[in-house]
């Protein structure tokens, strides 16, 4: 038991790394559910498509690449990555949902898997033929580590170290939700944002253009889900192009057990979720005596989403509260 | 045409599937008058309002300021400056009541003049500006009423298309109301008020138009409509 306890810094450390990667791309769920009440199922193939694209800019940059300072390489390759992925999360509402607007909620859903199928095919495709294999590893741009030292603050913790590759990714997310709070609760199109999502015949009255706001929430909903894909490249070095899918339905998940809709909710359930689950893979062998290993961390983390959904099914924020008609 | 003309439909006719709303119905609205539009539940009183701003498609022709408008989407008629406050209110319930105005304002560019037609928002409606911060949804029936004339006037409209204002709205509230859709009317707002309250609707309205059954039966001026047997019979007993 000391040992769990003992672990915990290196636990929260790992664990709030994955979380933000769940957030972030919880947020292009929880956005475009909360407008269009659809579950855009390709999502998580947006986040694989952008550690690919990101990955593929680095690789492809070489020499010129390593003559520039890395930050600039991380930040140029970040603002291409957002702005492809945005565009391809744009395309895919045009093409795949926006003619089935008015067609039963569950047709939708399947372009969304037909869509998700498509771009994991595609992308093996191009990485294949570009690299001979369709599981890539790129390389890094930030080699350093850095020790926490726990053990000065409370003698039984011990050291936590970081990548600075993980600083920089809980930095940039973070650093993303942030503005993306900002950008829904105080900007003028952010606020037409949630007005579409309350009621879009009315929000039209207000002269806003539905489709273009629908657009513009798939837009940026895609370009963090994929900007986060290169950083989840980073960190975890090796990509394949079927990264999307355990991963998107985690960040699902996460968006689930945060109140989907609900922007706050979803960055809260991805942190929750992800600490969970490294909690799990580091403890249950020794909690369990050895009867489950940490393979089972999946089960742990959604035996908790089962049982806060059993009693607030609405989620962790959802809206429960009737309003008045 | 007279030069006052601000609002025309040209033998309008709507369909929902199958079923035909409105059969080519014909109506005129001058500047600076309130017109009214009454009849019973399902004549297509709302039906009317949603064509203008373009929210069904219609046949015939819908023209704005002399521009032909049968065609456009709502957020452009909208644009135009045709403000519709629909049925039931429509507030967006989690924004708060400002920025359910500001929303109202979507299409204005320059923030003073947003703040400008705020104040004179809070003119008639000094109830709002004691709830700005409170979220659209908390507020009782006549201030969201009140909440969404107010929004549908931040966008310094040319029109107001009122929808039922009256609707499940205590008798003192709708008094209220009324009195502020004449003081909108004197300072020069042109107004298309469709009601189920044809006796209050007439009283304050210049013109009136009696629809049944998606047609127009009867068109004329309001103090005669109000003396009209048939009138008196169907909607005012």
């Amino acid at each position: 038991m000391s040992h769990i306890f003992s672990a915990l810094p290196q636990v929260l450390v790992d664990g709030l790394t994955l979380g933000a990667i769940y957030a972030v791309v919880a947020l292009g769920y929880t956005m475009v559910y909360g407008i269009l009440e659809l579950i855009n199922f390709a999502h998580g193939e947006v986040f694989m498509t952008g550690a690919f694209i990101g990955t593929g800019l680095l690789l492809s940059m070489g020499a010129f690449g390593s003559a520039l300072p890395a930050w600039i390489t991380l930040i140029l390759i970040l603002i291409l990555t957002a702005l492809l992925t945005g565009l391809l999360g744009m395309g895919i509402e045009k093409l795949a949902y926006r003619p089935l607007r008015k067609a039963p909620k569950l047709i939708p859903l399947i372009s969304a898997i037909g869509i998700s199928f498509i771009l994991q095919d595609l992308v093996r495709f191009l990485a294949e033929w570009k690299t001979g294999n369709y599981i890539v590893t790129g390389t890094t741009l930030f080699e350093g580590k850095l020790t926490i030292p726990f053990s000065s603050i409370i003698g039984t913790f011990q050291n936590a170290t970081i990548k600075t590759n993980t600083l920089i990714l809980i930095g940039i997310t973070i650093a993303i939700m942030f503005m993306l709070d900002i950008f829904v609760n105080r900007t003028k199109w952010g606020t037409a944002m949630r007005a579409v999502a309350q009621d879009q015949e009315t929000a039209s009255l207000m002269s806003i253009n539905v489709n273009k706001v629908i657009s513009l929430t798939f837009f940026i909903g895609s370009a963090i889900g994929g900007a986060t894909g290169f950083l989840f490249a980073q960190q975890y070095a090796t990509i394949d192009p079927y990264i999307g899918f355990i991963l998107g339905l985690k960040a699902f998940t996460a968006a689930v057990l945060g109140g989907i809709g609900n922007i706050r909710g979803a960055m809260f359930g991805g942190l929750l979720l992800g600490v969970l689950e490294v909690f799990a893979a580091a403890n249950l062998s020794t909690l369990t005596s050895g009867v489950f290993g940490s393979e089972y961390k999946d089960v742990f983390a959604f035996a908790i989403l089962i049982l806060v959904l059993i009693f607030k099914p609405e989620g962790l924020f959802g809206k429960s509260a009737k309003e008045k008609v | 045409m007279s030069e006052r003309l601000l609002l025309q439909m040209q033998q309008v006719s709507a369909y929902y599937d199958q079923i035909q709303a409105l059969d080519t119905i014909s109506l005129e609205v001058n500047l600076g008058e309130i017109v009214t539009l009454v009849g019973s539940n399902g004549a297509g009183k709302s039906t009317t309002l949603k064509a203008i701003c373009g929210q069904v498609k219609t046949t015939g022709t819908i023209s704005f300021l002399g521009k032909d408008i049968t065609r456009l989407p709502p957020h452009q008629t909208a644009k135009l400056g045709i403000a519709h406050v629909p049925e039931g209110r429509r507030i967006f319930p989690r924004l708060t009541v400002k920025e359910n105005l500001e929303m109202g304002a979507f299409q204005l560019k320059n923030k003073k003049e947003i703040e400008e037609q705020m104040e004179i928002v809070f003119q008639y409606f000094p109830r709002i500006k004691e709830r700005l911060h409170q979220k659209g949804g908390t507020m009782s029936g006549g201030e969201q009423q009140m909440l969404a004339i107010g929004r549908a006037l931040m966008s310094k409209p040319s029109i107001l298309l009122l929808d039922e204002p009256s609707m499940g709205l205590a008798p003192i509230i709708v008094e209220q109301i009324f009195e502020i859709i004449q003081e909108l009317n004197q300072t020069g707002m042109t107004i298309l008020l469709v009601e189920q309250n044809a006796y209050q609707a007439l009283t304050i309205a210049h013109r009136g138009y009696v629809i049944q059954t998606g047609k127009i039966i009867l068109a004329d001026q309001a103090e005669s409509l109000l003396e009209n047997k048939q009138v008196t019979e169907a909607y005012l007993a």
